[in-house]
C-alpha cells in the first residue's frame, strides 16, 4: 500500500484504494486496528469515559472481534456514528463493522445491502411514564405527548401503534437520549418511548427512579445486531462467530477466569473445539487456533459482558429477560461449534 | 457729585471670588448618573427597568454558579453535597465536578494525553506565525519566513508522522518554481506557469511518496502519528477553523479574481460556485461530507470523516472569503489598477505587486470575521457525529455518572467560545480603526 | 508607409492562441471550460460507478412511498400514510414559517437594539452592547439548544395547571396557556365558514386555502384602497385650497366597518384552549421547538441587524439633517424624506443577507426536533429510505431556490435605490 504524501500528510492511509477490494480481514490486519462504528453515547452500550476509553455493551463486541483478529482488544478505533451517518460509514468502508444498537430489519439487510451477523441484544420498543400520570397501559395514551428518539425505527413503530389503536398523539422527535430524558423529566412530554433497554438505562439514572414506570406493552421487535457489508462473507463469518463464541462460552460455562485452565484441555469436545485445543475451527476462519479464547478473554463471555455493562448490578440494571440463554428460557442460541 | 456718586457705588468687586464647586447634580458620580441615567423621566424609567433586569438575571445565575461541587465525581454526589450544604433539603446549584473531570476532554477530545503539548505548541506557534500579518508594526518582518513555513509545521505537529512528509510537500513548491524558471527561459509566461503547476503535481502525486518512504527509511525523524478521529473538543473546532480559513485564502483570491474577470466563462463558473455554496446551509454541505463525498470519489477511496469535513468546510469558507476579497478589490481606487497598467505590468504582476497587497490588507477585518463565523459554525459537525465540544456533551451525558447534566456543560462551552470570538472581534475592530486612519 | 499602419494580415498560427491577446482570452476560457467539464464528468462517473457498486441507482420512486412517520406541526393535512414527498412539503412549509417569523422578529428587535445602543442612557447602551456581543460571539446552535433547555426547564408542565389549587394559571382570562410544551393561544373560528378551496387535487402538493381568509383579505385590501383614495382626494383638496379636510374617521371607517360586518357574517369567534386529558386541546399550539428556534434565531440575527442599523444611522452625516432643517422641513419629515431613505440604502443589502443567513440557520431546527425540511427530507426520510444522494441533493436544491429568491429581491432593491450618478 503506497502512501501518497500529499494526502498522506493529512490522513494516514488517505488513499487505500487498491487495498479495499482485497477483503476486510486483510485490511484490518494490515492496518493493525479495527475500525468499529458505535453510537455517540448511549448509557451502558457505548460511551467514552474521562480518558477517552470507550466502554459499554456494544463496545465489548468490537473489542472481542479485535482480540480475535488482531490479538489485542485495545486495537480498536471507535468511530462515533449517528443514526444518519452509520450506514454510509459502513457502506463507504470507513468502518469495518457497526455495533451500534441497530435493529435488524428486512430492508436494511436486503435493500441497503448489509449483513447482520446475529443478535447481540433482543430488545423491543416500550413506554416509560411518570407514576403520577396514573396510566397503566399504552392503550390509555390517547392524546399524549410522546418523546421519541429519531434516526431509528422508533418513530415508525410509534406511528403504526397509534394508528392501529386509533389514537392520536403528539410526537416530539429528539436526536439524543440525553435531551429526550431532559424533556421527559421536565414534563415536556408525558411519555418517553425508545428501546426498552434504553428506557431502563435512562430510568436508572433518575434522581427518583421509583416515580417512573415502564408500561407492559412492548410494541415492536428490535433485535439489535452488529452488521458488516454485504458481499464479504469471510469478514462476516469472523464477526458472526466471534459473537457466537461469546454466547456459546456462557452456555458452556467458559468464563474469563476459568478459561486458562479450560484451554489446557477438557473432557467436553465442544469446549475444546471452541478454545482451539481440538479441531481447526480457527484455521477455517482464516485465524489462528486461539481466536475464540482471546475474544472471550477480552471482556469475558456474553453473560460477563452483560453483567458488567448493563446487568442488574450496574446502574442500568437490566434483567436478562429475552437475552438469557435458551436453556434458561431466553432466545440466545448459538449454533454448534463443530 | 462725582464724589457722592462714587460714594453711592456700594460695592465693587476687586478680587475674584474663589471658584465654586459645580452643583452637586452635575459632577461626580451623581452628576454622571444624572446626565447618563436619569436625564429625563423616560430615561429614569428605562434605567430602573434595566437595573431590575440585571438584578433578576444575576440573582438567578450567581447563587446557582457559586456551588461547592468542584471535587464531586458524579451527579448524585453533587446532589448529596448540595443537600448537605442546604441542611438536608435538596439544594439548587451547579455541578462543576463534570467540568473538572472532563475539561481536558472538552479541550483535546481523545488526543493522547501525553501528546497534548503538540496541539498547544501548534496553536501558540500559530500566534507567532500570524504576528507579522496582524501586528505588522510591532514585530520584525523577518518573522514572515516563519509564517510561510507554518502551514507545513501545523499539520505535522497535529497529525505527527515523519518529518519528511511536510518537507516533501514544501519541496513540491520548490519543484514547481524551478520548473517555472526553467521553462520561462525558453517559453512564455502562461506556458511556464502551466509547467510549474504540472511539475509540482507530478512531484506531489507520484514522486514524493517514494522519496518520503526512502528518506523515512534512511533517517527516521518524526513524531508519533495521531489519527484524526482522535481529534475532538475545542482543538477540533480550532483545527477545522484554521485549516479552512488558511486553505480558503488562496482559493478565495482566485475565485474573487475570477468573479471580477473579463473572461465570461471564468466569471460565470466563479459566480456559480460562490452563489451555490452561499445559497445552501452549511449543514447540507456537512451531510455531503458525511454521506456523499465518498460516493463522488473514485471507487474504494476512503478519506476519513475529518478530512471530508475539512474539505467541505474549506469550500464553504472559500465562497465567503471570495466575497470578502472581492469587497477589498472593489474598495481599491481605480487609479491603482490604471497605475499598474501604465507601468506596463501584466495581469499577474499587477495583482501580485500592486493590487493584492492592498486589497488583502483592507480585507483583514473581513477575513477575521469570516474566521469567527466559520469557527462558530464548526459546532455543526456535532450533528454528523463528530466529537466537537457540543458532540462531546452527548458522550459525557451518556456516562452514567453525569447523566442529567445540562447547564454546566453548555455554559462552559459557551464561555470558551465567547472568549475566543470576542477577543478576535475586538482585534478586528481595532484593526479596522487602524486601517481607517491609515487611509485618511 | 502602409506596411507600418496596416495590421499584419499573416495567416493564423497556433501560437497566436497563446500570445495574441485577440485569441488568448478565448483560449483560457475554453481551457477553463474543458477543465471544469472534465472535473464534473469525473465526479459523475465516479458517482455512477459507486452507486452501481452499492446497487443503489438514482431513483426518485421512494418519494411516492408512504412516509410512515408522523409530523407534529403540520400546516396542511398529513398523516403517516402520506408519501415522503408530502412529508417533505410539510417540512418545507415549516421551514418557511420559522424563517418568516424569525426575519420579522429579528428586524424589530434589531432596529430597537440598534437605536438603543446609541441611547444617551449609559446603562441601556451598555446592556445592549452586552446583548449584542454575547449573541454574536456564541454559536447559534448553542443558543438554540440553550433556549430549548430554558423553555423546558423554567415553564410549567401542563400537569401544573391541573387540580383544585394548580401551581400555574392560564393568562389573559383563561385564553393563553404558557407551558413547557409550547404556548396555546386562542384560534379564530368561523361558525358560518365559507369552506376551503382544495388545490392540486390529491397530489402530494395539495393545498387547502381557506375562503374565509381570502374574503377577509379581499375586504381588507378594498378598505385600504378606499382609504388611500380618500387620502389622495384630501391631498388634491389641500393642493387646490390649502386646507386639508379631516379624514381620519372616514378612513378608519372605510377599513374597519366592512371588515367587522364580514366577521359578523362569518360568525367569527375564538376557540379557547382548555386542559383535557394529557394536554391542552383547542386553540393554536405553538410548540416549544418552534418558539425556541424562533427566539434563538431572531435574537441571534437581531444582534447582527442591530450593528447594521447602528452603522446605517451613523453613516448619515449630520450635515444632511442640518441641510434639511435649513430647507424648512419639520423633524418628522426630515426623518422620512431625508435620513431614512439614505440610511436604508446602507442598511437593506446587509439586512437581506442576514435574512438569508437566518433562513439557512433554520436548518439547525434538527437540534430541537422542529420538523422542518432538514428534519423531514434530510432527516427521517433519508434515514428510513437510505437514499442519501437523492435526499441531500434535493435538500440543497430547495435551499438554493429559497436563497436565490431572496437574493433576487435584494438585487431588485439595490437596483431601485442605486444612486443615479450623473
Amino acid at each position: 500500500m503506497r502512501k501518497s504524501v500529499f494526502l498522506g500528510a493529512l490522513t494516514v492511509a488517505g488513499l487505500a484504494a487498491a487495498a479495499a477490494a482485497a477483503g476486510t480481514v486483510d485490511d484490518v490486519k494490515a492496518r493493525g486496528k479495527l475500525n468499529c462504528g458505535v453510537a455517540t453515547g448511549v448509557p451502558g452500550f457505548a460511551a467514552p469515559d474521562a480518558n477517552g476509553e470507550w466502554e459499554g455493551f456494544d463496545v465489548a463486541v468490537c473489542r472481542a472481534v479485535a482480540a480475535a483478529v488482531l490479538g489485542d482488544p485495545k486495537a480498536v478505533e471507535f468511530v462515533p456514528t449517528t443514526g444518519k451517518t452509520r450506514f454510509t460509514a459502513l457502506a463507504s468502508g470507513e468502518i469495518d463493522m457497526l455495533a451500534r444498537n441497530t435493529t435488524w430489519t428486512f430492508s436494511r439487510d436486503v435493500d441497503l445491502k448489509f449483513e447482520f451477523v446475529g443478535v447481540n441484544y433482543y430488545d423491543g420498543q416500550g413506554f416509560m411514564v411518570p407514576k403520577a400520570l396514573g396510566v397503566s397501559s399504552a392503550k390509555e395514551l390517547d392524546g399524549a405527548t410522546v418523546c421519541i428518539q429519531t434516526g431509528t425505527t422508533t418513530e415508525l413503530n410509534l406511528a403504526d401503534f397509534f394508528r392501529v389503536n386509533n389514537m392520536s398523539y403528539e410526537p416530539v422527535p429528539i436526536e439524543t437520549n440525553a435531551e429526550a430524558q431532559q424533556q421527559y423529566l421536565a414534563g415536556a412530554c408525558d411519555v418517553y418511548t425508545t428501546d426498552a433497554s434504553g428506557l431502563a438505562a435512562t430510568r436508572a439514572t433518575f434522581e427518583n427512579s421509583a416515580d417512573h414506570i415502564l408500561l407492559p406493552e412492548i410494541i415492536s421487535k428490535e433485535p439489535l445486531a452488529p452488521l458488516v457489508r454485504h458481499g464479504d462473507s469471510e469478514w462476516g463469518d469472523i464477526v458472526r462467530w466471534t459473537l457466537n463464541a461469546l454466547i456459546a462460552a456462557e452456555e458452556y460455562g467458559v468464563t474469563s477466569t476459568n478459561i486458562g485452565e479450560l484451554s489446557a484441555g477438557t473432557d467436553n469436545p465442544e469446549i475444546n473445539r471452541l478454545l482451539g485445543t481440538e479441531g481447526k475451527l480457527g484455521e477455517m476462519l482464516g485465524l489462528d487456533a486461539d481466536w475464540a479464547k482471546r475474544a472471550i478473554m477480552a471482556g469475558g463471555n456474553y453473560g460477563e459482558i452483560f453483567a458488567k455493562n448493563i446487568g442488574e448490578s450496574t446502574p442500568i440494571g437490566l434483567a436478562r429477560g429475552l437475552n438469557a440463554q435458551w436453556k434458561d428460557g431466553g432466545l440466545l442460541y448459538s449454533p454448534p461449534f463443530r | 457729585m462725582s464724589g457722592t456718586h462714587a460714594h453711592t457705588v456700594g460695592f465693587t468687586r476687586d478680587t475674584m471670588i474663589p471658584q465654586a464647586d459645580p452643583p452637586m447634580t452635575s459632577v461626580g458620580a451623581i452628576g454622571w448618573a444624572h446626565k447618563n441615567l436619569f436625564s429625563t423621566w423616560f430615561n429614569a424609567i428605562v434605567t430602573v427597568a434595566s437595573l431590575a433586569l440585571i438584578f433578576y438575571v444575576l440573582a438567578m445565575i450567581v447563587p446557582w454558579a457559586i456551588s461547592p461541587t468542584w471535587e464531586s465525581s458524579s451527579l448524585s454526589e453533587c446532589r448529596d453535597i448540595l443537600a448537605a450544604a442546604n441542611g438536608g433539603e435538596s439544594g439548587h446549584g451547579a455541578c462543576w465536578g463534570v467540568i473538572r473531570e472532563r475539561w481536558v476532554q472538552l479541550m483535546f477530545g481523545f488526543y493522547p494525553s501525553h501528546l497534548h503539548w503538540r496541539p498547544v505548541a501548534a496553536f501558540i506557534l500559530l500566534g507567532v506565525a500570524l504576528a507579522p500579518v496582524l501586528f505588522s508594526d510591532k514585530v520584525p518582518a523577518k518573522l514572515l519566513y516563519f509564517t510561510l513555513a507554518y502551514p507545513f509545521i501545523f499539520p505535522w505537529l497535529l497529525w505527527g508522522g515523519t518529518i519528511w512528509a511536510p518537507l516533501s510537500v514544501a519541496a513540491g513548491f520548490g519543484v514547481g518554481y524551478l520548473a517555472y524558471r526553467i521553462v520561462s527561459a525558453v517559453a512564455g509566461d502562461l506556458l511556464s506557469v502551466l509547467a510549474g503547476v504540472v511539475a509540482a503535481l507530478v512531484w506531489w502525486l507520484v514522486l514524493s511518496g517514494y522519496v518520503v518512504d526512502a528518506l523515512a527509511g534512511l533517517i527516521p525523524i518524526g513524531l508519533e502519528p495521531v489519527q484524526s478521529r482522535d481529534f475532538g473538543g475545542f482543538m477540533l473546532s480550532i483545527t477545522i477553523g484554521v485549516v479552512a480559513i488558511a486553505a480558503s485564502l488562496p482559493l478565495g483570491v482566485l475565485l474573487a479574481l475570477g468573479r471580477r474577470s473579463d473572461l465570461l466563462i471564468v466569471r460565470y463558473l466563479s459566480v456559480g460556485f460562490i452563489e451555490f455554496i452561499r445559497g445552501v446551509p452549511l449543514i447540507t454541505l456537512l451531510f455531503v461530507a458525511s454521506t456523499l463525498l465518498n460516493i463522488f470519489m473514485p471507487p474504494g477511496t476512503d478519506f476519513d470523516i475529518i478530512l471530508r469535513v475539512l474539505i467541505m468546510v474549506t469550500l464553504f469558507a472559500t465562497a465567503y472569503m471570495a466575497e470578502v476579497i472581492r469587497g477589498g478589490l472593489a474598495a481599491l481606487p481605480k487609479g491603482q489598477y490604471e497605475g499598474a497598467d501604465s507601468l506596463g505590468l501584466n495581469y499577474w504582476q499587477a495583482q501580485r505587486l500592486i493590487i493584492m497587497p492592498q486589497a488583502l490588507k483592507i480585507s483583514i477585518p473581513g477575513i477575521v470575521s469570516t474566521f469567527i463565523g466559520v469557527f462558530k459554525d464548526t459546532t455543526l459537525v456535532s450533528i454528523i457525529g463528530l466529537m466537537d465540544p457540543l458532540g462531546l456533551t452527548n458522550g459525557i451525558r451518556a456516562d452514567t455518572n453525569w447523566n442529567g447534566i445540562v447547564w454546566e456543560l453548555y455554559g462552559f462551552i459557551a464561555l470558551v467560545f465567547f472568549v475566543f470570538c470576542f477577543s478576535m472581534s475586538r482585534y478586528s475592530m481595532y484593526l479596522e480603526r487602524r486601517l481607517h486612519t491609515g487611509r485618511k | 508607409m502602409t506596411s507600418l499602419t496596416d495590421p499584419q494580415k499573416d495567416r493564423f498560427r497556433l501560437s497566436m492562441l497563446l500570445y495574441d491577446t485577440r485569441y488568448r482570452s478565448a483560449t483560457i476560457q475554453i481551457i477553463a471550460l474543458i477543465f471544469f467539464m472534465l472535473v464534473a464528468a469525473w465526479l459523475i462517473s465516479n458517482t455512477a460507478q459507486n452507486l452501481a457498486a452499492l446497487g443503489k441507482p438514482i431513483d426518485l420512486g421512494f418519494l411516492t412511498e408512504p412516509a410512515s412517520y408522523d409530523i407534529n406541526q403540520r400546516l396542511l393535512d398529513y398523516d403517516s400514510r402520506d408519501s415522503h414527498l408530502r412529508a417533505s412539503f410539510i417540512g418545507l412549509l415549516n421551514t418557511l414559517v420559522v424563517a418568516v417569523l424569525g426575519c420579522a422578529t429579528a428586524t424589530v428587535i434589531g432596529v430597537i437594539v440598534g437605536v438603543l445602543r446609541l441611547s444617551p442612557n449609559w446603562l441601556v447602551g451598555r446592556l445592549m452592547t452586552v446583548y449584542v456581543e454575547s449573541f454574536r460571539n456564541v454559536p447559534v446552535l448553542l443558543w438554540i439548544v440553550f433556549f430549548m433547555a430554558i423553555l423546558i426547564e423554567t415553564l410549567p408542565a401542563p400537569s401544573a395547571f391541573r387540580g383544585d389549587d394548580p401551581a400555574a394559571h392560564m393568562l389573559l382570562g383563561d385564553s393563553v396557556a404558557i407551558t413547557n410544551r409550547g404556548v396555546y393561544i386562542p384560534e379564530p373560528l368561523f361558525s358560518n365558514s365559507l369552506g376551503d378551496i382544495h388545490l392540486f387535487g390529491a397530489s402530494p402538493l395539495r393545498f387547502d386555502v381557506s375562503l374565509d381568509l381570502i374574503a377577509i383579505l379581499a375586504v381588507l385590501g378594498l378598505g385600504l384602497w378606499a382609504s388611500a383614495w380618500i387620502r389622495r382626494r384630501a391631498d388634491g383638496i389641500q393642493e387646490a385650497t390649502g386646507a386639508r379636510p379631516t379624514t381620519w374617521y372616514l378612513r378608519l371607517g372605510v377599513v374597519s366597518v366592512p371588515l367587522a360586518v364580514l366577521l359578523l357574517m362569518l360568525g367569527f369567534h375564538l376557540g379557547m384552549p382548555e386542559l383535557k386529558g394529557f394536554n391542552f386541546r383547542g386553540g393554536t399550539h405553538m410548540r416549544n421547538s418552534l418558539i425556541a428556534l424562533w427566539l434563538a434565531l431572531s435574537l441571534y440575527t437581531a444582534a447582527f441587524i442591530a450593528e447594521i442599523v447602528r452603522a446605517g444611522i451613523l453613516a448619515i452625516s449630520s450635515g444632511q439633517t442640518e441641510a434639511a432643517a435649513a430647507l424648512g422641513l419639520r423633524p418628522r419629515r426630515i426623518m422620512s424624506l431625508v435620513i431614512l431613505p439614505q440610511a436604508l440604502r446602507v442598511i437593506v443589502p446587509p439586512l437581506i443577507s442576514q435574512y438569508l443567513n437566518l433562513t439557512k440557520n433554520s436548518s439547525l431546527a434538527i437540534a430541537v426536533g422542529y420538523m422542518d425540511i432538514t428534519g423531514t427530507l434530510g432527516g427521517i426520510t433519508m434515514n428510513q429510505t437510505g437514499r442519501e444522494l437523492e435526499c441531500v441533493l434535493m435538500l440543497m436544491m430547495i435551499y438554493l431556490i429559497i436563497s436565490l429568491s431572496i437574493s433576487a429581491v435584494m438585487n431588485w432593491y439595490n437596483e431601485s435605490v442605486k444612486l443615479r450618478e450623473r
